[in-house]
Parts: structure tokens; C-alpha cells; sequence
């Protein structure tokens, strides 16, 4: 039988494909937490680099993560949240819509590096905002923006449209609709969208190193007045993160344990990406079962 | 009496806060569109200054086999400055790392909708994810720890090259490809799986006779899509290629792209020099590109959805 001959080695080619595919990510896993891992210490994470000298951390670069991190969520969401709820709930199917729909499209399939030498352009160079936080969280939200629209949309469409007639037969507007009865039922979704947004932003580099800059200068944690030059909440110094710290250091970096120093921090980017992509159902579980009666 | 007429006149209150809301959500969305056109004018207007403002020749720069924009030929007495090199090394990236993901994307995703729907799904599906989610520079930082030496052991040279930059994009593209090829098999009507098994088709032959024909527009935007990320994605690229502007001659000696030279260069000119516009229209072309490969993911949806 030279059919079944073929079902079986196809078979077989399939399984081995798979195998190896997951064999790839099992090994880089294992040897980013193998090499990193041990040197992870509180002093790692907590003292600021060293340029040339051994014994550097990350810690002004990892702050400097969350702190754009947060920046650019808190940027980013109520327009996404805006665009989406007017894509899914009024845009009628117009010439206007599909440019928009095309619009972000093209956004999300830009290269970042276009984004962040757009945001350079624009708002290092042109609103002389130097490389600071503020530029860096802006081309983080330009970057997110069609990502983030995208998946909320997707969260809105499952809400069944029963629910929107239900509130219409109560009276309700749209927008009451939008906002007392669709929102809630979405929250869980949406809350698992941007939890996963976030580990994305937070990974990224590209779109930073001409944003946010590549140099990340001591910070005073005793003083937070955002005003302050050495504060660690002035958006206007200017911040390395973590991402960029690995890419930065390992194309430039001339202190001695430059190879211990990257794989430490490549340990701590994975594994704080890891927590965002677990977390990201789990949280989207628990509210789901938290809101609903369910 | 008067008093109702008044209130049925009157735009009620969850009216004026219907109006209000959909303008809210509409500017929100206008936001983007004006953020992308701004996008293309800048980076446009830029870019094409290389050929108004500096008076380059297209062609030049296009074809032109050396990039060196800070020094002059004394032949022509203009600045070397062909882009051939860092095109080409995009391109061949691109496709080599497309060629070697499809064939695995394909299989691991007919692994988890056809041989082993429950276990397959379970097992891939969050390697998928967890691939897609590693960050890039550090696929970066390991194929400059673990891809480069061993190249450099087996070919010899430095290990830096297309070679490199192709095996760190093929894992980096292979989830996009494989999740976006989940999907369209997924949507392969299940009547054509059971009319293929029922005329006596083993596994096999339904897949590569019925399923992969069905999907085949769906399979090729994911490649598409992939080619476009692995034709823009710019650090992981740059710590493997080595960043010399060379016209590619072998696979693992030093090469370079338009993204890797775009995150070495742009800092370390000043803006509005013919060395700075040089690198803008490198982008410019970058912008292009991506632009193309969306044309090409939608001629395919169209010529699929016409069948």
C-alpha cells in the first residue's frame, strides 16, 4: 500500500517538524534562565549600570521600563479603547471606515524602527523634546496603538448583540449601551488584551533607541517631585530600558562581565514577559468569573 | 400640555451624551489616521529629500554597489552612497528566513489541526505564543552567544552574516507564520476533510490534496506577513549580520540591512546633511516596503475570496 506508506511518513515529518519546533524554544529558554539565573541577585537589581567596571545592575533601566511602561498604557488605552468602541459599535460599512481599517492596518504592520525614527523625527527633533521618557512613551503608543485597537475590538465583537438590544429595548442609547452594558461584559477580555500588550511594549527596543535615548543617568530614589532633574519620574530625562540596555551593551559594551551582565538581564525581560503572558489569562479568568454569574 | 411638546421637541439627555460619545470614540479614531498619514509625510518628505535637495540620481541609489556617505568619490566627486548593498542583504534575509520557516510553520500548524487537534493544541499553542512573546533583542542576544560561534566553527570567519541574520529571523517569524496558518486551516470547512476521507483518502492525502489547497491563500498572507516582519525587524538583525556595507558575496561573511544600518547610523549624523537624507530615504524605502507587502496581502484575499 504506497498510501499508507506516505500517511505514515508524512505523519511522521509532521510530528518531528513539531518536535523540533518545540525543542527550539525549550533550549533558548532554558539557556536564557541557565545563563542568567545566577546572576540574578537584589544588588543586580537594585544597583545602576556600570559603564567600566564589573559589579554594574539594572535597576535604573528596569524602573525606567515600568515607568514607560506605564506611561505609554496610560497614553495609549483610552484611544484604543475610543477607536475601538467606534469601529465595532458605530462605524457603518463607508468609504470612511475602510481607509481607517487600512489606516491601522498599515500602522501595525510598520517596522518599529520606523515608529520610533518617526517619533524621533517628530518629537526629539521637531517638538524639542530631547530623548526623553515623553518621546520614548509616544512612539510606545504609536507602536501599541493599532495592536492594542485590534485586539479590544476583537473583545467587543464577542459580546453577543443580544446584549445591545436588550438595551436598546430598555431605552438606553448607544453609548449608554457602549458603556453600561457592552464595557462590563468585555472587561475580561479586554484586560487579557492589554495585559498582553504590555509584555510586548515592554520588550521593546527599536522603537526607543532614538525616542528615549541610550543613556540613563543616575537617579535619586528619595526625591519623586516629577519636576526635578535626578527624580525618577521626570518624563523629560532621558531613559535607557532594559531592552535597550541589552542591545545597547552588547553591540557597544566594554565592561568586563558585559556577557554576564546581558544574560542576567535577558533573564529578567523573559521572565517578567513570561508573568505578563500567564498572568494575561489568568487575570481575564478570574475577572470573567468575578463579573459574571458564572 | 405645552410642556410635552417641549420635552418630544427636545433631544432627550441619553441623545446628547449618545452624540457626545460617538464624537469622543471617532476622534479617537481620527487620531490614528492622522498619525499614520503623519507618519508617511515625514518620513516621505524626508527621505526624498536625498533626490530634490541633494540631487541625487535615483538610479544611483539605487544600483550603486558601495555605501560609504561620508566619503567622495574623486572620480565622479560624489559621495558613495549606492544602497544595492543593505537592499540586497534585506531582501535576501527575508526570503531565505521565509523559505526555511514555512516548511516548519506548515507542519507544526497541520500538527495542531489535523494529526493532534486536542494534544497538538494544548502542547503548541502556548510554544506559539511564547515564541512570539520573547522580546527581539533577546533573539538577538542569543544568536550573538550561541548562533555566531557556531557558524564561525563550521564555516569559519567571524560567523557575522546573512546566515546568522536568516536563523535568527527564521525562529523569530516562524509563530507569526504558524498562528496565522492555525487559523486559515481552522477555517477549512470540515465537510471537505470528511468528503476526502470518505471517497478513501488517507490522512495524508486529504491534508495535501483537499486541506493545504483550500488554505493556500491563507497560507501565503502568513508568509507574506512573516517576510514583512523578518523585512523590518531591525536589533536582532543588526547584533548577528556584522554591519558591513558589502555587497553580500557569501552567506556568512559580514552584511548588513537597511534596518541595521538605520540603527547604527541615524545617531551618529547630523541632521539635514546629505549623510542623515541618505539614511532617511533607507527608511523611506523600509516604509515603502511594508506598504507593498500589505498590497500583496490583500491581491491574495482578493484572488482567494473570487474562487
Amino acid at each position: 500500500m504506497k498510501a499508507k506508506t506516505a500517511d505514515k511518513i508524512a505523519t511522521g515529518f509532521i510530528y518531528a517538524i513539531s518536535g523540533i519546533v518545540a525543542l527550539i524554544l525549550f533550549a533558548m529558554l532554558s539557556f536564557i534562565l541557565v545563563r542568567g539565573v545566577p546572576h540574578l541577585s537584589w544588588h543586580f537589581l537594585t544597583s545602576p549600570a556600570r559603564a567600566f567596571e564589573a559589579g554594574g545592575g539594572v535597576g535604573v533601566q528596569l524602573f525606567n521600563s515600568f515607568y514607560l511602561l506605564i506611561l505609554a498604557m496610560v497614553i495609549s488605552f483610552p484611544i484604543a479603547l475610543g477607536a475601538a468602541i467606534y469601529l465595532n459599535e458605530y462605524a457603518k460599512k463607508n468609504y470612511f471606515t475602510a481607509i481607517v481599517r487600512t489606516a491601522i492596518e498599515i500602522l501595525s504592520s510598520l517596522p518599529s524602527v520606523v515608529v520610533g525614527l518617526f517619533g524621533f523625527l517628530l518629537f526629539v527633533v521637531q517638538f524639542k523634546l530631547g530623548f526623553s521618557i515623553l518621546s520614548g512613551a509616544i512612539a510606545l503608543t504609536l507602536f501599541n496603538l493599532p495592536l492594542l485597537t485590534r485586539s479590544i475590538e476583537t473583545s467587543l465583537a464577542q459580546i453577543p448583540d443580544l446584549q445591545r438590544e436588550a438595551g436598546s429595548a430598555l431605552g438606553l442609547s448607544r453609548w449608554e449601551t457602549v458603556l453600561h452594558v457592552i464595557l462590563p461584559a468585555a472587561v475580561p477580555s479586554i484586560v487579557t488584551g492589554v495585559v498582553l500588550s504590555a509584555g510586548r511594549v515592554f520588550g521593546e527596543a527599536a522603537a526607543l533607541i532614538y525616542t528615549a535615548g541610550q543613556s540613563a543617568p543616575a537617579l535619586n530614589f528619595g526625591d519623586w517631585n516629577p519636576f526635578n532633574i535626578s527624580s525618577p519620574l521626570n518624563p523629560m530625562r532621558p531613559a535607557e530600558t532594559l531592552a535597550v540596555h541589552i542591545w545597547k551593551i552588547n553591540s557597544e559594551g566594554i565592561m568586563p562581565d558585559v556577557n554576564a551582565v546581558s544574560a542576567g538581564a535577558s533573564a529578567v525581560l523573559i521572565i517578567v514577559v513570561l508573568l505578563f503572558n500567564f498572568s494575561a489569562r489568568k487575570l481575564g479568568m478570574k475577572l470573567y468569573k468575578k463579573l459574571t454569574s458564572s | 400640555m405645552d410642556n410635552i411638546t417641549k420635552k418630544l421637541m427636545q433631544r432627550s439627555e441619553s441623545t446628547r451624551k449618545d452624540t457626545i460619545g460617538r464624537a469622543i470614540s471617532m476622534t479617537a479614531l481620527i487620531l490614528i489616521a492622522i498619525v499614520v498619514v503623519s507618519i508617511f509625510v515625514f518620513v516621505l518628505s524626508r527621505g526624498l529629500s536625498t533626490f530634490y535637495k541633494d540631487g541625487v540620481n535615483v538610479k544611483y541609489f539605487l544600483f550603486g554597489t558601495t555605501w560609504n556617505p561620508s566619503v567622495t568619490d574623486p572620480a565622479t566627486k560624489k559621495p558613495y552612497i549606492g544602497a544595492l548593498p543593505m537592499i540586497l542583504g534585506s531582501f535576501l534575509v527575508t526570503f531565505l528566513s521565509a523559505i526555511v520557516a514555512t516548511p516548519f510553520a506548515i507542519g507544526t500548524a497541520l500538527f495542531m489541526t489535523e494529526i493532534a487537534q486536542k494534544r497538538g493544541a494544548k502542547i503548541m499553542q502556548p510554544i506559539v505564543e511564547l515564541l512570539v512573546g520573547i522580546p527581539s533583542v533577546v533573539y538577538g542576544f542569543i544568536g550573538l552567544t550561541v548562533v555566531v560561534p557556531v557558524i564561525r566553527t563550521i564555516a569559519g570567519g567571524s560567523g557575522f552574516g546573512i546566515l546568522s541574520g536568516t536563523i535568527v529571523l527564521f525562529v523569530m517569524i516562524l509563530p507569526t507564520i504558524t498562528s496565522m496558518t492555525v487559523d486559515t486551516l481552522k477555517s477549512v470547512p470540515r465537510h471537505y476533510r470528511e468528503s476526502a476521507l470518505a471517497i478513501g483518502a488517507t490522512r495524508w492525502q486529504m491534508i495535501y490534496k483537499v486541506v493545504l489547497r483550500a488554505a493556500t491563500p491563507g497560507i501565503l498572507t502568513a508568509i507574506v506577513f512573516g517576510m514583512a516582519r523578518a523585512f523590518g525587524e531591525a536589533l536582532a538583525v543588526q547584533m548577528v549580520i556584522g554591519n558591513a556595507a558589502l555587497m553580500p558575496h557569501s552567506l556568512t561573511t559580514p552584511a548588513s540591512t537597511l534596518t541595521s544600518v538605520l540603527t547604527m547610523g541615524i545617531g551618529n549624523t547630523v541632521m539635514g546633511s546629505l549623510q542623515n537624507d541618505v539614511l532617511w530615504t533607507l527608511a523611506m524605502i523600509l516604509l515603502i516596503m511594508s506598504l507593498v507587502f500589505n498590497l500583496i496581502v490583500r491581491a491574495i484575499g482578493r484572488r482567494g475570496a473570487m474562487k
